[in-house]
């Protein structure tokens, strides 16, 4: 037992003998995620476990992780159903609190932007029109499936570059950590890639512009503050989740009048 | 003289933004070029409090006339707790906004009186920012993450940049308005205060957990739902209907323990997400409902598993008081900011992210 596991105890499921040990891949105010494996040794699958809380009611505690958990794999699987680009479910237990998902193989699509604004600065040569247009299409890949996911009927609640997964395409070949070098030819292979939506824990079903817009505001909001440098392309984005999705002009109307008064209202007594 | 060359700094504060009419003297002490050698006394807190019947609310008209009529009273008695005469005071300090609009006009008005009377600068002061800098002050959190929980406000901020940022927020009504209706629909006594009273009967509930609705959404969350089924289980159990899980009569104890496990259980899911987010394991609780032992005990819990603590005061500080803005006005007055006369007006809508934090870093 390592002294992760010490501090963050293991779902029960994990404790089983196995030949490849779960991962703890990250931790937050929600849940903990592991990187695992399901039916095969050679299958690698996310589990994703909201541990109980203490500070909560044993009935309530009970309630939510069960609903929340049964929530978010009911999203999933109704978006991959669709053909929204998402992880499969493999498996769950919403009331033991986990959720066993296709694992998602890449690299967030935060990290492979910054690695291909970072490369652009160190040649220290003005990025061209040409090597832009890479970004520009990795844009419209966004677009495209967050204008699926809407069409589906459902918002995602906290889209941002690091809930996008860039998956390489026809990959047998798992890439780990970093993207490639920076060759030219790495350059634009970084950017490569079909983007995947993650973490649904969320996501509610709705049809409304409203929620759509402020899904979209909260997504532009985290892109101009985690690339402050690729804020001006954010446009690409909006004008491919107009291709992809019928309804958007109102949406995109609602949108005008969610960024004039922030995601909040104005704060009343 | 110039206040940033003095070394004893005085301000008197007068807060009644809600039933609480409030006048506090506060002493700053210390080389203002040199933060950390300043410190703060507080030389005087007097309170006087607008109590209506049970089962019913505080009217602004009735609340406002309340705080005209004790004024004087209140004001002086600080004075005197504090030992000063008017000319050893270097600004009077008021509550500017949020709130109800009659009252905060009636203290405006007492303390602009002040200010003419005894010709000193007035200061107008954010009533939430007046309730963190006072929970920091009083409790030493450095940089927490704040809950502010009260009768007409709900919000999770964190300090960024000279702001006050909101995180998270009530959707509709605070938690406190909820707890305070909930208490009118079961005709729970308002002295001293409802949230204790129902905090008290709590106490004695507990043997089952009744169904209520939760609503948290990302960082904000919303009671007016919860408000209007705890009423309709209420107005049940007065009818003689109410069953709970277990098939046997619920009581109002068990009503008041199923109420505040549910809010609170969101107040501390959302504190906690707003902590994931800002990286922070500190959390300071002020505002009227953070007196409430319950709810520092659950975010206690979760900000133990955090590896961090949790950071509140009692009720002289939590519920509305004077002092608060005599503090949160003195830091500012101390940065060189003043309200003149002619613009010394108060606002229902002030939202906490308005405030520029000259005097933090």
């Amino acid at each position: 037992m390592t002294a992760a596991d010490k501090q963050f105890p293991p779902p029960p499921i994990l404790t089983h003998p196995s030949a490849s040990p779960p991962i703890l891949v990250t931790q937050g105010a929600e849940g903990r995620l592991y990187k695992t494996t399901h039916l095969l040794p050679t299958l690698p699958c996310a589990l994703k476990y909201r541990p109980p809380k203490p500070y909560r009611h044993p009935a309530l505690d009970a309630r939510l992780t069960r609903a929340r958990i049964s929530a978010e794999a009911k999203v999933l699987e109704r978006c991959w159903r669709e053909g929204v680009p998402v992880p499969a479910v493999h498996a769950m237990d919403a009331a033991a609190g986990w959720l066993a998902m296709e694992w998602i193989e890449g690299v967030p699509v935060r990290v492979a932007i910054n690695a291909w604004l970072g490369d652009a600065e160190g040649e220290a040569a003005p990025t061209n029109e040409k090597q832009e247009e890479d970004l520009v299409d990795l844009m419209r890949r966004i677009g495209e499936a967050v204008g699926k996911l809407h069409k589906t009927g459902v918002v995602h609640g906290d889209l941002t570059t690091s809930n996008m997964m860039l998956r390489p395409r026809g990959s047998g070949t798992p890439a780990n950590g970093e993207p490639e070098a920076a060759t030219q030819d790495g350059r634009a292979k970084a950017l490569e890639g079909e983007v995947v939506l993650i973490d649904f824990g969320l996501a509610t079903q709705s049809m409304s512009d409203e929620d759509r817009a402020v899904d979209l505001y909260v997504l532009e909001r985290a892109f101009a503050s985690t690339h402050p440098r690729a804020e001006r392309l954010f446009g690409a984005i909006l004008d491919q989740y107009k291709t992809t999705f019928k309804k958007a002009p109102s949406v995109l109307a609602k949108l005008e009048d969610v960024r004039m008064r922030g995601r909040k209202r104005s704060m009343l007594g | 003289m110039d206040i940033t060359k003095k070394r004893r700094r005085i301000a008197l504060g007068c807060e009644g933004s809600a039933n609480k009419l409030g006048v506090g003297v506060i002493l700053h002490e210390g080389d203002l070029s040199d933060p950390s050698s300043c410190t703060s006394t507080v030389l005087s807190n007097v309170r006087h409090t607008f109590v209506s019947p049970p089962g019913t609310g505080f009217l602004p008209k009735d609340t406002a006339h309340h705080h005209r009529s004790w004024f004087v009273r209140v004001a002086g008695r600080a004075l005197a707790d504090a030992g000063l005469s008017p000319d050893e005071i270097d600004c009077v300090c008021y509550t500017r906004g949020p709130g109800m609009g009659a009252p905060l006009t009636s203290v405006a008005v007492g303390a602009r009186a002040l200010a003419l009377l005894w010709g000193k600068p007035l200061v107008g002061v954010n009533h939430c920012v007046g309730h963190i800098e006072m929970g920091r002050a009083i409790t030493g959190a450095s940089h927490p993450v704040v809950l502010y929980v009260s009768g007409g406000n709900t919000q999770v901020i964190a300090y960024a940049e000279q702001r006050y940022r909101i995180f998270g927020e009530t959707l509709d009504i605070a938690v406190g308005n909820c707890l305070d209706r909930f208490a009118r629909a079961l005709e729970i006594s308002n002295d001293p205060a409802p949230g204790y009273n129902i905090e008290q009967l709590a106490k004695q509930g507990g043997r089952v957990l009744l169904d209520l609705p939760y609503a948290v959404k990302g960082m904000d969350c919303s009671f007016s739902g919860i408000l209007t089924r705890v009423e309709e289980l209420a107005a049940q159990m007065k009818a003689g209907q109410g069953k709970g899980p277990d098939g046997e009569p619920y009581t109002a104890a068990d009503l008041c323990f199923s109420l505040q496990e549910t809010v609170f259980a969101m107040l501390v899911e959302i504190t906690e997400r707003a902590m994931a987010h800002v990286g922070s394991s500190q959390v300071l609780i002020v505002g009227g409902v953070g007196c409430n032992e319950r709810l520092q005990e659950m975010m206690g819990l979760m900000a133990a598993e955090r590896g961090g603590s949790v950071y509140a005061t009692d009720e002289r500080f939590c519920i509305d008081n004077g002092i608060m803005i005599a503090h949160a006005g003195l830091l500012a007055y101390e940065t060189g900011f003043s309200t003149p006369i002619d613009e010394s007006t108060c606002t229902q809508r002030f939202r906490t992210d308005e405030v520029l934090v000259k005097w933090r870093k």
